[in-house]
């Protein structure tokens, strides 16, 4: 809580309500931006972060006439010693504690750029702030003490820069006053902290030796260090690349979400790399869903576009009435995402309690959310001295890690090293964002070959004029597979047959397909060896039922052929009929472990009216049926 | 006018993400330059309509001609407009002679936190910048907010790349800040380039004065300016050396720590 008496002076008073106006008195101010550059400034505790940001304020003539002049009076009034810190840290709590608690904004115009300057906090208690004001920069400025020289924050600061992405920085050792402008103590500490960022291949554009306090380079070029020719920290912020507008890598226009407000269904987001036209042919993944591009809308723009870039929000529409959701990602058909349901990552832990090995999480990949779990962590890794420690089964607080993580369902995502935004996430643990990472690896899982077929098969598959939407405006129903699995005896197949029976007798369009039809049937070439491992004979299930599925029906079924190895069969199933909805119910006697994914578990003797109810009660909820015969359907996945 | 559209990109995305992400939202509109900026760009993102309510915390205070375009607006643009009052603090006759603090408050806090309870708002969009005033500048683009509305700067979420905080335990709130990013410069740029309509109490109509930022009548002052058209303000921005809340009241001192941290927007 804030003290509720005001312990400070007058002195205070004037920084709090200091605002961060732009004093306008030259050309470099006044001439109008083009563009617009965030910087966050980084570094351990106490080497000058805020000093900095002051001084780069007050040298270039950024802040209110006579403020400083009026500051400096008052803390001579009271004995203090004026410092340029104060100036960005708005609470009363940072000013009495003298450190900077969270990032500030604060915005100043240089040579035609608008620069957007975060000063992130250096106290490692508050790294989840400095993470926060890192991951929206383009740009970043590290600073060391040249007197304390490398300490724990720089090397972790450096570290995640690298990890958060941000690849463009120079290295500021702040304080050169303090060592009377040595240059043998700046080559020192340039030496240790280069060979520190090579470890992870991170280049610093240059080390800038200065003085925030008395301003040497920040603004003005000292004459107290001679021996240094580089740029100053004002003409580094220049020097800085407005980061070249990712338009000329592979489309990524990962699905924000899905608009009908009029006649239009609007497809919305934000294209993350590459371009998009109007006549573009589109492959959302993971659904394999295809279409081309109708129209680019805009509100308030004319003529309306016609294309859209990198960085842009935009709306499309699309030729074909095709349902994607939130979360797919649109992509050139040569140029897909990788889509599993495992990937390797390096990442960073923010929670107020420890990541760990098997607890579920939700994972977010652009716009998907998925929950996951922690496979396996392969090693934490020490940011001071980059060392690893192995065989961990939580990841603290502020801790680097390596990890796998597996996803309940595919996700569509990139390598980090290819495309960015694609190819990062965060973890949520409970209500919070808890920690961040880059996707180093992809891992092969065991359903790949399949969902390869799948994926060749939709691209090829031919279509009549009548669509998926058509059926099911005409069937009051969306196609979907109810799934029973379960041992032998369970009663499968009595309850497989009652809810084939209730769905139609209430109107809709239901099959049972049983196994053993394709057993003497579709199966009759396959040999007793290629019976017995089941792989064969569950793909062709899942084909039948990829089939049925696109006919409109709800395709009502048991793993009754798989016999013990139905968990197998499961998976191969669901990869087929992928992104159809799967209602998965198991039955057993006993309480052993259902399959992963399982919507309805009926343990012990099963009342088969209770059942079909609960049955029914979940295509409804799932969106398969409306509420009811007639109803206007709402339907909330895609098919 | 790049950066413009980069600030746009950022704002419209924002917006999706809170329409997406919360089932009960509503958008503050002040009728001032930033929140009807924000109105603007709830329609770029959503293609013309506004898919939620606007909300108006009316102290019953504000510039007579404030309402009367609120009023033409919603009617023209189709709105969602919903008004709110502490009508027990007026009728116990609060107003600024009882203290700046004391009355925003009253009316504007208590009144936002009053309906925010009353229609049951899980998420709240509001036009704030950073640069307005120090506390501002430290806020986030989705800022959770307690069961009294009290906001815990000490301790706020991470906010990764575009991934923001969404999800939130019951009785709790969010407010969503787009234009955290946007300069008052920005605003006016915006302004001018979508030909935004906008009142005119923010031009000086031959008296020589002009608001800069409008409040509640009592405690909004104008500004000494010629400035007559939106080119002429956003030329006098680029040489003023005034802050631009120096005309509100309820700023001085500690005025606006103190406030937020107890919910003010």
């Amino acid at each position: 809580m804030l003290p509720v008496s005001i312990r400070l002076g007058p002195c205070w008073m004037v920084f709090l309500i200091l605002p961060y106006k732009i004093k306008v008195t030259m050309d470099n101010h006044t001439q109008k931006p083009s563009e617009s550059l965030n910087i966050v400034i980084v570094g351990h505790v106490d080497h000058g972060k805020s000093t900095l940001l002051g001084r780069l304020y007050a040298d270039t003539g950024s802040l209110p006439d006579g403020k400083i002049e009026k500051v400096q009076a008052i803390c001579r009034q009271q004995g203090k010693e004026f410092e340029y810190a104060f100036l960005f840290d708005a609470f009363l709590e940072e000013q009495e504690q003298g450190i900077t608690i969270d990032t500030a904004r604060t915005f100043f115009i240089w040579k035609g750029r608008q620069y957007i300057i975060i000063d992130a906090p250096g106290h490692k208690e508050f790294l989840k702030n400095m993470i926060s004001g890192a991951a929206r920069a383009e740009a970043a400025l590290l600073l060391i003490d040249a007197l304390e020289g490398v300490k724990e924050q720089s090397k972790k600061h450096g570290y995640l820069l690298s990890l958060l992405g941000v690849r463009q920085f120079a290295v500021v050792v702040n304080k050169m006053d303090l060592v009377g402008y040595r240059q043998d103590v700046f080559d020192g500490i340039e030496k240790e902290y280069r060979e520190f960022l090579g470890q992870f291949k991170a280049v610093p554009e240059y080390i800038i030796p200065v003085s925030a306090k008395l301003g040497d380079n920040i603004a003005n070029r000292s004459t107290n260090m001679p021996w240094y020719t580089g740029p100053t920290v004002l003409d580094q912020l220049s020097r800085f690349k407005k980061e070249a507008a990712r338009s000329e890598q592979p489309l990524r226009f990962p699905v924000q979400d899905v608009y009908k407000f009029d006649a239009r269904r609007i497809v919305a987001g934000r294209i993350t790399a590459g371009k998009l036209k109007v006549g573009d042919h589109l492959v959302f993944s993971p659904s394999n869903k295809r279409a081309n591009i109708r129209s680019v809308e805009a509100f308030n723009i004319d003529p309306p576009p016609t294309e859209g870039y990198a960085g842009q929000s935009i709306g499309i529409t699309l030729d074909e009435q095709i349902f994607v959701e939130r979360g797919e990602i649109a992509t050139h058909q040569d140029q897909l995402p990788s889509v599993s349901t495992a990937f390797r990552a390096n990442l960073f832990w923010l929670g107020k309690r420890p990541l760990e090995r098997g607890r579920k999480y939700q994972l977010r990949v652009a716009n998907k959310e998925v929950d996951c779990e922690v496979a396996t962590i392969h090693r934490i890794i020490d940011t001071m001295d980059l060392a690893q420690q192995q065989g961990s089964t939580t990841v603290n607080k502020n801790q680097v890690a390596e990890l796998t993580l597996r996803t309940k369902t595919p996700v569509a995502f990139d390598l980090s090293a290819s495309f960015e935004a694609t190819g990062r996430f965060v973890l949520v643990d409970e209500y919070d964002i808890a920690g961040g990472g880059i996707v180093t690896e992809l891992i092969h899982d065991d359903q790949e070959f399949l969902r390869e077929e799948a994926r060749r098969r939709d691209f090829a598959w031919v279509k009549g004029e009548v669509g998926v939407e058509d059926r099911a405006r005409q069937y009051g129903h969306r196609a979907a597979i109810v799934l029973f699995t379960g041992g032998r005896y369970t009663g499968k197949s009595l309850l497989a047959r009652q809810l084939e029976g209730r769905l139609v007798a209430d109107g809709r369009h239901a099959y049972l397909l049983d196994g053993e039809n394709l057993r003497r049937g579709l199966d009759a070439d396959l040999t007793d060896e290629e019976r017995g491992q089941t792989d064969e004979m569950a793909r062709r299930y899942g084909e039948v039922a990829r089939l049925l599925i696109d006919t409109g029906l709800i395709v009502v079924s048991t793993t009754n052929p798989f016999g013990l190895h139905y968990k197998e069969a499961v998976q191969a199933i669901r990869t087929l009929v992928h992104p159809a909805p799967v209602i998965a119910v198991h039955m057993s006697k006993t309480s052993e472990e259902p399959p992963p994914n399982t919507d309805i578990v009926l343990s012990g003797p099963t009342d088969l009216d209770k059942a079909t109810k609960q049955i029914m009660d979940e295509l409804k909820k799932r969106g398969v049926l409306a509420q009811a015969i007639g109803a206007k359907p709402t339907f909330q996945y895609s098919i | 006018m790049n950066h413009l559209r980069q600030l746009e990109d950022q704002s419209v995305y924002i917006l999706r993400e809170a329409y997406k992400n919360f089932d009960n939202l509503g958008m503050l509109w002040s009728m001032g330059k930033d929140s009807t900026v924000l109105l603007w760009l709830a329609r770029k993102a959503f293609f013309g309509q506004v898919p939620f309510p606007l909300l108006h915390v009316d102290t019953s205070y504000k510039i007579p001609a404030m309402i009367e375009y609120r009023d033409r607006i919603a009617r023209e643009w189709r709105l969602d407009l919903v008004v709110g009052q502490n009508k027990e603090a007026l009728a116990a006759g609060m107003n600024h002679t009882m203290g700046r603090v004391a009355c925003c408050t009253a009316l504007k806090t208590n009144g936002l936190k009053q309906l925010i309870e009353q229609k049951g708002y899980t998420g709240i969009i509001l036009g704030v910048r950073a640069d307005e005033e120090g506390t501002r500048a430290k806020e986030r683009y989705f800022s959770p907010r307690d069961k009294h509305g009290d906001w815990d700067f000490r301790d706020q979420p991470p906010e990764l790349w575009n991934q923001f905080k969404t999800t939130f335990p019951p009785g709790t709130h969010i407010r969503i800040h787009p234009l955290l990013d946007w300069t008052e410069i920005n605003i006016w740029e915006y302004i001018k380039y979508e030909n935004i309509p906008f009142m005119d109490l923010y031009l000086d109509k031959g008296d020589g004065t002009r608001y800069r930022s409008l409040g509640c009548a009592p405690c909004t002052t104008p500004i000494k300016s010629t400035a007559k058209t939106v080119d002429e303000i956003i030329d006098e921005l680029r040489h003023t050396t005034v802050a631009e809340r120096a005309g509100r009241a309820q700023d001085e001192g500690r005025g606006m720590e103190l406030l937020r941290k107890d919910g003010y927007m």
